[in-house]
């Protein structure tokens, strides 16, 4: 029981940052019309900001330590972040322990700008273009992004820690009535659920009540006649790409802690995101969470080490084959709607 | 009286035989120009330098590379010669190898075997690279060192950890310095015994693939000698890079110890998971529950950042070393390049000069010659103490250091502390030793080559 209660916490979490993905990918499919191979670039993008944020923080001058050496047999040099000079040692330490919170502020314009200009200046030329071209074009604008990440931050991962009041795990055994030490779980996975769970939230609420969002689903199922009516729908959707790209780099951001980001991070995360923006049904945003959770579940069972000793390398497997028999009981996903990608 | 027939078939053939009999010498010179693959004729030698330029080594490979770059420096006589002045052997002087000056060519690993192939088999065959070295991965090292061997070049393996490099896939025309997986473990087992005890429960998280499968044979078979249990074995995908389901049922096997038996990224990530699930923090079996890194380099620990802190490991070298060779290599490569190097430089900086020192000695840039140099070949002041290159499976022997994660680092590179050297003979074992592919693993014949 233990281990279900368990897997079903890592299934969560694994989900949230799937169906954060996969919903950022629906938002920019059921808008614009395009499939989006530079989505998990921008989840990449996102955890670089926490990145950059944190070593901004952590910028510093030189002291000399005349009772130290360095490497060198030289007195060290040691770094001293101008936060200390402004802010005094505690205050600053505090700032920089905050870094990855702090991050989120610093990255929705960071992650806005950056699907703008993406949507502006390369993907509205692919609008017209097959689905061929415009995967052709955003793959290839992932790499590129991915490089220049490589370029200049390095290829080795980069440790970006949650804040210290979220270190450590909360045992839910020793709450749950069992056994202390058996079903614990880490403070910070435990806030990026919650956290995928208010941006999932939010984006329901923005495209449910406000003006903005009726205008966005009107255009979803009907682009001409919105158009039509003299609302430029094109600008609507170029503002959905940068809130969907928002959205990515959000999710990135606050998973920077549970993996420390480096610059192939996207592309691991893509591929499954595609698979779960399938199963969930192409352009339905609550068929990819609910595809994102359950796929997300569905993982950390086959990982598990009972089912790895029967059936050994499920977990490498099951999310396609789960795709594959939900393809074949419901061509549209669990939740598609009739006459996507079908014309 | 003698009697002369003198036919015209008897002049042809008599003409024959003489002309052959004057012509052999030339094309027994003709023969020698091309003695070897890519015998160095004019006044240069080409090394091929074949590193992970990208992909998930990129770093670590950046650093082989600025390795190699020094040795080259350093073997035409610039620089401050850096390992050359404490290196035991003094053949060497700094007038590139044979009095040819050294130049190189590079080429991406990817860490793929096929692509290190690929670029291997171009340096040999387009740029007449003499001798090929390089890698970060033991997959790639046994694929270009079986390349290699079927060009007739010498091979001298960079980062390659795996017992089958010198094991069951050894080559004679291939040589390691760096470590391997049974030496990890038998210098690890006696510290973690003394650290945690002989009455341990282990779990082992592996990578799937041939580093990973004879790292765990060798710490499982190393602990279990002292008293360890193994309570489960699980392999974990390459490709993984979220862990924490591997992680969260290893409390409830009943394991007190966590190994991870994870390289590179793997080991960033599986560590950070299982420092964020506070296993760390956690006791089971009444004993505070551990975790044990096999194989550390100071690039993961880096990217591991505070969560190495405690954790054992071992490494082939660190540049805390205080021994004379050490001392100098970092010396040299901090000047130059305002770090200190990783264990990945020092190793392929070694391999670049013992490769030099070997055709000097031999006099000769021919595989089997230089092969026959290195085969036995003792030597001392390169960082590891005395080390011997064994003739029987072309592995070094020397103290394998073992470390931990320090717990007050006084900058980013100081994240490694070293607990003990291990003596080389605690970690020494039979060329014929089963986890190295037992009786039937030869090195086969040396290869010259066209």
């Amino acid at each position: 029981m233990e281990a279900i209660i368990l897997q079903i916490l890592n299934g969560l979490d694994k989900g949230s940052a799937y169906a954060l993905i996969a919903l950022g990918l629906t938002l920019i499919f059921g808008t614009l019309g395009v499939v989006n191979f530079a989505h998990g670039a921008l989840f990449m993008i996102g955890a670089f900001c926490a990145v950059t944020l944190s070593r901004i923080l952590t910028l510093s001058h030189t002291v000399i330590d005349e009772t130290k050496v360095d490497f060198l047999g030289n007195p060290l040099k040691v770094d001293v972040p101008y936060v200390y000079d402004w802010f005094g040692q505690a205050t600053g330490d505090a700032i920089i322990d905050w870094a990855v919170p702090l991050a989120i502020l610093f990255s929705i314009p960071v992650m806005l700008f950056v699907g703008y200009a993406m949507e502006r200046g390369l993907i509205k030329h692919f609008y017209k273009r097959p689905h061929a071209d415009q995967i052709l074009v955003t793959f290839g604008l992932a790499i590129v992004l991915q490089e220049v990440i490589k370029y200049f931050y390095g290829a080795n991962p980069i440790p970006t820690p949650a804040p210290q009041a979220f270190a450590g795990s909360f045992d839910f055994g020793a709450m749950l009535g069992f056994d202390p030490n058996t079903i614990i779980y880490p403070y910070w996975r435990l806030v990026y659920f919650a956290f995928a769970a208010i941006i999932i939230g939010g984006v329901f609420a923005f495209l449910q009540f406000t003006t903005f969002g009726m205008v966005v689903r009107a255009g979803m199922a009907d682009r001409e006649t919105v158009g039509l009516l003299g609302i430029n729908i094109d600008k609507r959707f170029t503002i959905m790409f940068g809130i969907a790209a928002a959205v990515a780099g959000l999710a990135g951001v606050m998973y920077a802690p549970i993996n420390s980001p480096n610059y192939h991070m996207g592309m691991d995360f893509l591929v499954l995101s595609f698979v779960v923006v399938v199963v969930g049904g192409m352009g339905s945003l609550p068929g990819a969470v609910a595809a994102g959770f359950l796929l997300g579940i569905l993982e950390s069972f086959a990982s598990m080490g009972a089912v790895l000793e029967v059936l050994p390398g499920l977990n490498q497997i099951i999310i396609y084959l789960v795709a594959i028999i939900i393809l074949l009981t419901r061509p549209r996903g669990l939740m598609g709607r009739k006459g996507v990608m079908e014309d | 009286m003698t009697k002369s027939n003198f036919t015209r078939r008897g002049l042809l053939k008599t003409s024959a035989v003489a002309g052959a009999g004057v012509a052999l010498p030339t094309i027994f010179t003709g023969s020698s120009a091309h003695a070897f693959t890519n015998e160095p004729t004019g006044s240069t030698v080409t090394l091929g330098f074949n590193v992970p330029q990208t992909g998930p080594y990129a770093d670590e490979g950046a650093d082989e590379l600025r390795a190699y770059e020094l040795a080259v420096e350093h073997l035409n006589g610039g620089g401050d010669g850096g390992m050359m002045n404490t290196f035991s052997s003094k053949a060497l002087q700094g007038n590139g190898i044979l009095g040819k000056k050294v130049e190189y060519v590079t080429g991406d690993t990817q860490t793929k075997s096929d692509a290190a192939r690929a670029s291997a088999k171009s340096m040999i065959e387009k740029d007449g690279a003499v001798m090929i070295t390089g890698g970060s991965s033991s997959g790639v090292a046994v694929a270009v060192q079986a390349l290699c061997q079927e060009a007739g070049i010498i091979f001298m393996a960079g980062l390659t950890h795996s017992n089958d490099t010198t094991g069951k896939d050894r080559k004679a025309n291939g040589f390691r310095h760096f470590f391997n997986s049974y030496m990890s473990g038998a210098a690890l087992a006696p510290v973690l015994a003394n650290a945690y005890g002989t009455d341990r429960k282990a779990y082992h998280l592996t990578a799937d693939y041939n580093w990973g499968y004879t790292t765990e044979e060798a710490v499982r078979a190393s602990t279990e000698a002292m008293g360890w249990e193994t309570v489960a074995a699980v392999k974990t995908p390459l490709t993984q890079t979220d862990f924490s389901s591997y992680i969260a049922p290893v409390l409830q096997s009943g394991a007190d110890t966590l190994v991870l038996n994870h390289y590179g990224g793997n080991m960033v990530n599986s560590l950070t998971n299982a420092v964020q699930f506070g296993l760390r923090d956690k006791q089971v079996n009444g004993k505070d529950f551990q975790i044990v890194v096999p194989l550390y380099s100071r690039l993961m620990a880096k990217g591991a950042g505070a969560n190495v802190k405690g954790i054992f490991g071992s490494t082939n070298w660190h540049w805390s070393l205080q021994d004379e060779g050490s001392k100098a290599f970092v010396k040299s490569f901090g000047t130059k390049y305002g770090f200190p190097p990783s264990q990945a430089a020092h190793t392929c900086y070694v391999q670049a000069m013992l490769y030099a020192d070997a055709v000097e000695r031999a006099g000769s840039f021919a595989p089997c010659a230089v092969a026959e140099a290195l085969e036995g070949f003792e030597f001392d002041g390169m960082g590891n103490g005395p080390t011997l290159y064994r003739a029987e499976d072309h592995q070094c022997f020397k103290d394998v250091l073992v470390v931990k994660g320090k717990e007050n680092p006084t900058s980013e590179f100081d994240l490694l502390e070293i607990v003990e050297v291990t003596p080389v003979d605690q970690v020494t074992y039979a060329p014929d030793h089963p986890q190295m592919g037992g009786p039937e693993a030869t090195l086969g014949s040396c290869n010259n080559g066209a």
